[in-house]
């Protein structure tokens, strides 16, 4: 089965409260290069590893087909920070 | 069911050959000993597409880059390049349970992938992470990394 947004987005969401969610295919359409950002309070008290070993496992199947695979994880406050510093993507 | 289909196959490597799936979840006592040898082989070590002066992937230059810009010396620093052993390629992702290469261990502690480095780096940790686990020489007096200014 081909991996396009939609799938990712759908096994995110069955998993993790998300308020926010980018999913940035960078592949030029081959679906194999995806960077994503998620903001989620379900983050909260977790270290940057163990989101990204989360998101990781969560996500196996489909990254295990990716060429490249590139996460962002923050709580809904460090996103607003994020925002705030204005550091792009 | 499952559980004899499983544990016949262990002693039966060459079955598992016809599966990538289960074959990249038994990674070999001596795989495992190798690559615990080549994660505590340095008190950093980067296993990375490429080599230090020749990356062959952006994440692998990126994470390069990193240590360099940390100032990590050279003695202190080991490379392995997955690109030319693909047994090792394999193995580190299953030794780490991580999907992606480059990895960085230091002081035979898994840290990260590029992302996570590429963060710490940005937000001031990675210094004071380098600074504690005794990988660079912590400079008193001066001015601390700016996301930990007052």
């Amino acid at each position: 089965m081909p991996i396009d947004t939609a799938n990712l987005e759908a096994a995110i969401r069955n998993s993790l409260n998300c308020t926010h969610i980018e999913i940035e295919d960078q592949s030029n359409g081959c679906g194999e290069n995806y960077a994503i950002l998620l903001v989620s309070e379900d983050f909260e008290g977790k270290s940057t590893l163990m989101r990204h070993r989360w998101i990781n496992q969560l996500l196996k199947d489909e990254i295990s087909q990716m060429h490249a695979f590139s996460q962002k994880t923050f709580t809904p406050k460090q996103y607003e920070i994020h925002l705030a510093k204005g550091v792009q993507g | 069911m499952l559980r004899t289909a499983l544990r016949s196959s262990l002693f039966r490597p060459a079955v598992l050959g016809a599966n990538r799936v289960f074959a990249a979840r038994f990674l070999s006592q001596e795989a495992r000993a190798q690559i615990q040898n080549a994660v505590s082989s340095s008190p950093v070590v980067l296993f990375m597409k490429g080599t230090p002066s020749h990356p062959e992937c952006g994440f692998s230059r990126a994470a390069i880059q990193v240590l360099q810009l940390q100032e990590v010396p050279e003695e202190k620093l080991k490379t392995y390049n997955v690109l030319v052993d693909p047994e090792l390629r394999s193995g580190i992702k299953e030794f780490s349970d991580w999907p992606t290469i480059p990895q960085l261990y230091v002081n035979g502690e898994f840290v990260g992938g590029c992302d996570i480095l590429l963060s710490m780096h940005q937000s001031g940790e990675l210094e004071t992470f380098l600074e504690n686990s005794n990988i660079i020489p912590k400079v008193e007096g001066e001015a601390v990394p700016v996301s930990a200014s007052v």
